[in-house]
């Protein structure tokens, strides 16, 4: 009963922790935009700041529908699949109508955010019908069903428009999709997108040659920086709009509803939500955030397969999630960004830097599943806690409010 | 006191994360040091050539392909290949001596990216790869942007070297041995009725697929049957030969590595089915299979550049390193890639860079000489045209008795 | 005839997916978990029983008997030392541990073995060829077959008559109940596992006889489909793990035959996605009451 009590405040009002999850991801973008800017990041971490963006929104978008939905899903990153590849296309089709990168880069990630949602929901009706581990299986059913399909779309684009193929029962190549001259290919089968030009490079030339038309000449890695620099605060924006769109959504009647339905089905049945409905739009809005991401990470490669989009990656962002903790926002960001990171930091390691990785993943696994150290760590928060109060009054005073039921 | 907890741990975490750039950060500023320390050695090494070349120090030279994952077999390869190259260079004791450095890219596009930045943060002045083409695809766009010269020992795709300058290829690309097979066919075996087994989400096999296809319609050449595989279906190909065979197809042409057409070799011999198989350079590696029967192998005809068996005094050292090294027999990935190094050490000698210079300058000055230069090595001798291609002889070669001969006209 | 070949050749794949999916059926019935390090050790299996062929000369029998012991070993330690601390924590913690357990296996086995393909020798060569050589079946097929009828009848009677298998069941009703019967709960779980990895080496020995190749993921895909076959057919219930490994494969193979072989795969996920819309707990399991 009291941890009941202390959810329905918790969602009544402005959340401390809501409050603390906005202003760590706030300050570690300040502290990440300045270090990048000022070029005091090397090249192999600035490589890191896009991704770990795409991975954190990942992670948080397959947080709403395991953490806050209830449902395992096992093919995420279909979705992502499918925003990173409607994206590339809006952006090469898009190429002429809009030329600010920029804008072209925004508009790209919101048509790829929008047909996942679609596919998001088709998928889910199905989906959505069945419980458990069988609903698992299906998500990874259909994330292997739009790994395979992509495999086999041929994508042109000319002055005529976009062209398609599906090529699965006749062997189809590129050359079918009868491009006029000035056409080109942007999805050839299982080859993929091969040689996108950046954003961030079309961005960087930019520059350049404005800097030029105005009598000035910037070095070639100070435009790339700059370049970066745009694209990690889209990036940025991006972490932070899903994260705003996921929190007000858990704070909203829909989100109490959805969580109900979480905690008892039957339950919230009885008192006359409207199931199937609640669990459609969060898995609606998982998807689309998840699209988006897609489109970001796309962004940022200069090729890319449908393979990419498999089990192993919907697996890694799942790991995300369950080591951030469930429903638990900030944990899935900040595991996202830790776990992107940690296979790169062991690459001195060389051969052994993956049989590292499982070690510590299951060593992890255990140590936080564990009575006893959960015990312990929760003894000496207790001790840091008054501590903790004094430097952050105001979060501690709502703190106090909602902690109280839970010591009382 | 739990959200204490959540909290507490959430800021610990931030911090630590903010701490690994921070401390990151640090060591740009240490490799830059370095790099200022690097132009004094190199004056100390700094005597006469033999070779009267103006060229010398000692250049970082990076490495990136699989050694771990599903392909690692093709980048560890490649990597020891690499590693025999820089220590016989090295062991010349000449002006210009070559330091390696390896990296992982697991045959996947992101985190061959980070292996490439891994590189550029150790200043790296020219770069050996990838081994596999979607990575390298994905490297090369980068590399193209930062000036880094590079030389791919395997990736064969077009895509790669198209429209960089600062790519070149050890290997031939796809559309060339696509060719290559085809008219092989049509010359030696016009009648001979093709089935094709290749694996649809592969750049490499689809590549040489497509080619193959268009150049075996020009020559008439009857294509009866073409299955296809994903990797995830590469265990299971009794389907695809039932049809190859109820088509009466009497060659299979298999554009694919080695692994998979093991497997099609074992499941049609389990079929009773006995066509003549023909393979391209991918297919080499097969007899150095552990545990694999190489009667299955008995008449199969591919094309290749090397072969482990070859009597030449180079390919004997080689493949003796290569075994003291990694214990295995050399496949066409380690001669590919010790080819690379090879080549990459000729054109700094011709082009006479210091190891002070950066990589942006060594670029530009290899690629001036590299139109002009030609390197005879492992896999025969080579040279390149502007594109970034490489020119070399394909050979067509037949098992007989687990060994590559020359194949006899009857 | 065609169409013959076909099937026969989809059974046979099918009852690889089978045995594996035995395996995935027998842990999750007790444990509740989704164990994907299931198909790592059908991996190790496979090199085991290589390696005592090749590197011990051992005869296949033995060699066979080798794989099965040390795969059991395997078992039941990953069962001790990353699940059973587990028990009290959320499914999905395990889940995560047993995702945990298939990279260490997987890249345990790449610093072992190497990442060189290695061709698996044939255990059981040869063919047997009928209406006049119209029709030939590997003797691997033949032998596969069997070994998966045999294993699913024999398990269907541990389960039901044996006193160990009705404490199996016992566990996967109630697990407190169970214990207040007098019943060790974990020691009937390690038991579990030491069965499931047991078969796992017997298929490993299988997939890799008629499949000829081995790497350290060489597991980590039929783990994926008999996992898919073991829901097919109603996850928990054994009948069904062996109807749903042998449709699995006979789709698989008339998908490639018939329909593309591209898509054979998506269109073995999308006959499961049908099949669990009209039975949402499989073709044969069992439908669990809600409790109010």
């Amino acid at each position: 009963m009291k941890t009941k009590t202390m959810k329905i405040n918790k969602s009544h009002k402005f959340n401390s922790f809501d409050f603390i999850t906005y202003l760590f991801i706030i300050i570690a973008f300040i502290i990440v935009y300045f270090l990048l800017s000022g070029g005091k990041l090397n090249n192999q971490q600035v490589g890191w700041i896009i991704p770990v963006c795409c991975y954190m929104t990942m992670a948080i978008s397959l947080n709403l529908t395991v953490g806050i939905l209830g449902e395992l899903s096992l093919g995420h990153a279909g979705f992502m699949s499918i925003g990173a590849f409607t994206g590339v296309v809006s952006y090469i089709a898009f190429s002429e109508a809009i030329p600010n990168t920029v804008l072209r880069v925004v508009i790209s990630m919101i048509i790829g955010a929008l047909m996942a949602a679609i596919f998001g929901f088709l998928i889910g009706i199905p989906v959505l019908r069945l419980n458990g581990d069988y609903l698992a299986i299906v998500t990874l059913a259909f994330g292997e069903i739009i790994k395979d399909i992509i495999n086999c779309l041929y994508v042109g684009f000319d002055s005529k428009g976009l062209h398609f193929i599906f090529g699965a029962f006749s062997k189809k190549t590129a050359a079918d999709l009868k491009l006029a001259d000035d056409g080109i290919v942007i999805i050839n089968g299982a080859v993929g997108v091969s040689d996108l030009k950046l954003p961030s490079s079309s961005i960087a030339e930019t520059i350049r040659a404005n800097a030029k038309a105005s009598g000035t000449k910037i070095k070639a890695s100070v435009a790339k920086l700059e370049g970066n620099t745009v694209m990690f605060i889209i990036g940025a924006v991006l972490v932070l709009v899903s994260l705003i769109i996921i929190l007000n959504f858990i704070r909203s009647r829909t989100g109490r509803a959805v969580m109900a339905i979480r905690d008892n089905r039957i339950a919230a049945e009885s008192v006359g939500i409207n199931v199937m409905r609640h669990k459609m739009i969060a898995f609606v809005i998982s998807a689309a955030l998840a699209g988006a991401a897609g489109t970001l990470y796309a962004m940022n490669m200069p090729t890319l397969q449908s393979t990419k989009f498999g089990f192993d990656t919907s697996i890694l962002v799942l790991v995300f999630v369950v080591l951030g903790g469930l429903g638990n926002m900030l944990g899935s960001m900040v595991a996202a960004a830790l776990l992107y990171i940690l296979p790169e930091l062991l690459r001195e390691f060389s051969t052994y830097r993956m049989l590292i990785y499982a070690i510590v993943l299951i060593i992890v696994m255990l140590a936080t599943n564990n009575p006893l150290l959960k015990n312990f760590i929760s003894k000496i928060c207790s001790g840091i806690k008054s501590i903790f109060a004094k430097k952050n009054k105001k979060a501690a005073v709502a703190d106090n409010i909602s902690g109280g039921d839970n010591n009382g | 006191m739990k959200k204490t907890f959540r909290i507490l741990s959430a800021f610990l975490a931030v911090v630590l994360l903010v701490g690994c750039f921070v401390s990151c950060g640090n060591n740009t500023s240490d490799s830059e040091d370095t790099k200022a320390d690097n132009p004094n050695k190199s004056d100390v090494t700094g005597t006469t050539d033999p070779e009267e070349s103006e060229a010398s120090g000692t250049f970082k030279i990076g490495f990136i392909g699989p050694i771990t994952g599903g392909a690692a077999i093709y980048g560890t390869a490649a990597m020891n290949g690499a590693k025999i190259a820089v220590d016989e260079i090295n062991a010349l004791n000449g002006n210009v001596k070559l330091e390696l450095k390896c990296e992982d890219d697991v045959h996947d596009n992101e985190t061959s990216i980070n292996a490439y930045n891994t590189l550029l943060d150790w200043d790296v002045q020219a770069i050996v790869g990838c081994v596999t083409t979607g990575p390298c695809v994905a490297v090369s766009a980068k590399a193209y942007e930062d000036r880094v010269f590079m030389m791919t020992p395997s990736a064969s795709s077009t895509d790669v070297i198209d429209n960089k300058d600062n790519m070149y290829q050890i290997c031939f690309t796809d559309p060339n041995q696509g060719i290559a097979s085809a008219d092989y066919m049509a010359e030696n075996m016009p009648d001979a009725k093709i089935a094709i087994i290749y694996m649809n989400d592969d750049i490499y096999s689809q590549g040489i697929r497509n080619t193959f296809v268009e150049e075996a319609e020009q020559k008439n050449l009857s294509v009866v049957y073409e299955g296809t595989f994903t990797k995830d279906t590469s265990t299971d190909f009794t389907v695809q030969l039932t049809a190859a065979k109820s088509k009466g197809a009497d060659l299979i042409f298999l554009p694919m590595y080695y692994t998979p057409a093991s497997v099609i070799l074992k499941q049609a011999s389990d079929m009773g089915y006995a066509p003549t198989f023909f393979g391209v350079d991918g297919m080499d590696g097969i007899l150095a299979m552990e545990g694999f029967d190489t009667s299955l192998a008995e008449g199969v005809m591919l094309l290749t550049p090397f072969s482990a068996d070859a009597q030449d005094e180079r390919t004997k050292t080689f493949v003796k390193s290569f075994e003291e090294l990694a214990n295995d027999i050399p496949n066409q990935f380690a001669a590919d890639a010790y080819d690379a190094v090879y080549a990459i050490y000729e054109a700094i000698l011709v082009a006479g860079c210091t190891a002070d210079q950066d990589c942006e300058t060594i670029c530009d000055a290899l690629i001036e000489v590299m139109p002009e230069l030609e390197v005879s090595g492992l896999t025969g001798t080579m040279t390149w045209d502007e594109s970034g291609a490489v020119s070399k002889t394909p050979m067509a070669v037949v098992i007989k008795d687990g060994n590559y001969v020359l194949p006899t006209n009857d | 005839m065609d169409f013959l070949k076909y099937l026969i050749s989809g059974v046979s794949l099918g009852s690889v997916y089978a045995i594996i999916a035995l395996g995935y059926t027998m842990v999750y019935g007790i444990a509740k978990m989704l164990n994907f390090a299931h198909g790592d050790v059908i991996m190790v299996g496979g090199y085991i029983s290589f390696c005592a062929m090749m590197y011990w000369e051992l005869p296949i029998w033995v060699s066979i008997i080798c794989a099965v012991i040390v795969c059991t070993v395997i078992g039941v330690i990953i069962e001790g030392l990353a699940y059973r601390p587990l028990r009290q924590a959320t499914s999905l913690a395990v889940l995560i541990t047993a995702i945990g357990v298939s990279y260490f296996l997987q890249n345990s086995a790449l610093l072992i073995w190497t990442a060189n393909t290695k061709s698996y020798p044939s255990i059981f060569p040869g063919n047997i060829e009928l209406f006049n050589g119209e029709l030939t079946i590997s003797v691997v097929s033949i032998v596969t077959i069997a070994v998966c009828v045999l294993i699913m009848v024999a398990l269907t009677f541990f389960t039901d008559k044996t006193k160990i298998g009705k404490a199996m069941r016992a566990c996967s009703e109630n697990k407190n109940a169970a214990q207040l019967m007098g019943i060790n709960v974990n020691r009937t779980i390690s038991l579990t596992f030491a069965i499931g990895s047991a078969l796992a080496a017997i298929a490993g020995v299988l997939l890799c006889s008629s499949y000829s190749t081995l790497i350290p993921t060489t597991g980590s895909m039929p783990g994926i489909k008999a996992f898919t076959a073991a829901v097919f057919g109603g996850i928990g219930s054994i009948p069904g793990a062996f109807l749903g490994g042998i449709l699995l494969g006979i789709i698989e193979s008339f998908a490639k035959a018939y329909i593309s072989s591209q898509l054979a795969n998506a269109i073995v996920f999308a006959v499961l996605i049908v099949v669990l819309l009209v039975r949402p707990s499989g073709l044969l399991g069992k439908k669990i009451q809600e409790k109010v």
